[in-house]
């Protein structure tokens, strides 16, 4: 990737931040840690890679994503909004009972979300379906999806991931944010995950462990997932929690709780001024 | 009712499939190991490479089949009624029921009819379950003829659909020019003294029970409703005015099914006694499905019965 793409990204990625932080601060809830540490991958599937066109948002077609960790909402909004599926002052009214920015992702009524998500396991099916009816019905989009790695521990992760590696979809990028926590703590102390690598290996997937905050290493895992055939590929992401922002990185607290007016100021602060310094 | 043709509703089920394939490429079928016993297999026999098999993964194959509907595509997701509404519930909550997709759950071996495998596999709350989902379109069909017409306007139906299938072959009850609608019920017998709203298997047991009846002197209304949510209301309401007293019948249980939502909007619009017939909040058992019925109650004998209760609760 050259220089000024990269730039661009890593400016995108602090504005995209800036959303999430301005919509949970502006919801006084919502899930900034989780939301912060997947933004890079989201920002860089939305702004390079995937064929999706915001004045076309149901295009047939088109590339399709799931958030699997749906509870990441605020980074998918805070992506759509910056790539124009809908205005980014719209952020702000995240979880109100007149919006359509509902806690937790909702196909039906916001432009750019291609799956409902949130019950954790299922969304990583739904994008096994997408990438099933893809081959079925020749329609050649690809499916990416991001799941927590809290989330692998439900058991249909594993179901899911059965049948993909069986059904040979070579058209599915599944990234696993690794931030190794969840809401109890680490998710080595809750409920061993690991190792995810050589989990998914033996479902029969492709499977590239990567910085999920490097841009170079996201796009060079994507581009070699795109030339596996007969497996699909997972991503393991290696990321921070909280990414971004000073106090709330690798900081559990952060999972599923909103910034004061204190805090929010501080953090927005910080990603200005890095944005600044970009 | 000498010589009646008797066959299952999956058979009926299995064979629209094929027969709707015929004419439709854009759709696929996917079941959870059980092809041979939900009839999805004469399917993928006819058309093995628009079959997909999950194996035994109930809850994915639901939300697979989300996916495939998001895409713009219809499915038929297909398993045992207690593994399709039961164990994956909260997958055609969340998956299929928020987002509103186009999944058809094909779900077999409702009910205690099942026979010999006993209580783990008999489902007597699959309609309670799948009628609580907003969207959910909630068909039980009580013979082949009204299967086969259901499945094939469940493809036309915008919205998740539930069908439930038996296992047992029942009697033919419908000629193949009837005419099914989704949500509409239909009456099959004039009656004045008592209505009998019944669903599945039990319309063959309440058109026993309206020649008993008959033999005694009573009147009773035959009506059968084939689609409990939405709920054909008019023709309910109209029976308690019509003949003051109703009594439910369904192979399920009287908490959350047909009945429950009989007395639902009988409570609201026009109160009067309304008895259920069904599973009493009691697991299944192992016995030949039809032994199993008589000693379950769900017999047109049973239903006679309660009718005669329910008139002497009038007013």
């Amino acid at each position: 990737m050259n220089a000024q793409t990269k730039l661009e990204l890593q400016k995108t990625a602090t504005k995209v931040r800036i959303g999430i932080i301005k919509g949970v601060h502006a919801a006084k809830a919502g899930h900034p840690g989780g939301s912060l540490s997947c933004a890079d991958i989201l920002t860089y599937l939305y702004f390079k890679e995937m064929n999706i066109d915001p004045a076309n948002p149901k295009k047939a077609t088109r590339d399709r994503f799931v958030l699997s960790k749906g509870h990441a909402a605020p980074a998918l909004y805070s992506v759509l909004a910056h790539r124009g599926f809908f205005p980014v002052e719209e952020l702000i009214t995240l979880r109100k009972y007149d919006s359509r920015l509902q806690g937790h992702p909702d196909m039906k009524n916001i432009p750019g979300v291609d799956m409902s998500s949130g019950s954790l396991g299922q969304g990583i099916s739904t994008a096994v379906g997408m990438a099933l009816s893809s081959k079925h019905f020749e329609s050649g989009f690809r499916v990416y999806a991001v799941l927590g790695d809290g989330e692998i521990e439900e058991g249909q992760v594993w179901e899911a991931a059965m049948f993909a590696g069986n059904k040979k979809l070579d058209n599915l990028i599944a990234f696993v944010d690794f931030n190794n926590l969840q809401i109890d703590g680490t998710c080595d102390e809750v409920n061993s995950p690991s190792p995810i690598d050589k989990k998914f290996e033996a479902f029969g997937w492709n499977v590239i462990t990567i910085d999920g905050h490097d841009f170079d290493q996201i796009e060079a895992a994507i581009n070699e997932a795109k030339q596996v055939k007969g497996k699909p590929t997972a991503i393991v992401a290696k990321t921070v929690k909280g990414k971004g922002v000073s106090f709330m990185e690798n900081a559990v607290n952060w999972h599923g709780s909103a910034p004061n007016d204190e805090q929010a100021q501080v953090a927005l602060e910080e990603l200005e001024n890095a944005l600044k310094a970009l | 009712m000498a010589d009646v043709k008797k066959i299952a509703t999956r058979d009926a089920y299995g064979a629209a499939l094929v027969e709707l394939a015929e004419t439709n490429k854009d759709f696929i079928v996917m079941d959870a190991d059980l092809a041979a016993a939900t009839k999805t297999g004469m399917f993928k026999k006819a058309y093995p490479e628009r079959f997909y098999n999950c194996g035994i993964a109930e809850q994915n194959m639901v939300s697979i089949a989300a996916g495939i509907a998001a895409t713009g595509k219809r499915v038929f997701v297909s398993s045992f009624a207690m593994f399709a509404a039961g164990r994956a519930f909260e997958q055609v909550r969340n998956s299929v029921g928020y987002p509103h997709l186009n999944v058809i759950i094909g779900a077999t071996h409702a009910g205690i009819s099942v026979g010999e495998d006993g209580a783990t596999h008999q489902c007597c709350e699959d309609i309670a379950l799948m009628r609580t989902i907003p969207g959910m379109t909630v068909i039980n069909p009580a013979d082949a003829v009204e299967a086969r017409k259901a499945v094939l306007a469940a493809m036309e139906h915008e919205g998740p659909v539930y069908m439930r299938f038996g296992r047992l072959a029942v009697p033919v009850v419908f000629d193949d020019d009837y005419t099914f609608e989704i949500g509409k019920g239909v009456e099959l017998k004039e009656g004045s003294d008592v209505t009998i709203v019944a669903t599945g298997l039990m319309v063959a047991e309440a058109l026993e029970a309206y020649e008993l009846l008959k033999a005694e002197g009573i009147s009773a209304r035959i009506i059968n409703i084939a689609t409990i949510k939405p709920l054909d209301k008019e023709i309910i309401i109209k029976a308690a005015k019509e003949t003051g007293a109703i009594v439910t019948a369904e192979e399920h249980s009287v908490i959350g099914g047909l009945g429950s939502a009989v007395a639902d909007v009988i409570t609201e619009e026009y109160p009067v006694p309304v008895l259920k017939l069904g599973v009493n909040d009691v697991f299944g058992r192992s016995a030949p499905a039809a032994e199993l019925l008589d000693k379950f109650g769900l017999r047109g004998i049973n239903i006679a019965e309660m009718a005669k209760k329910a008139i002497s609760l009038k007013k």
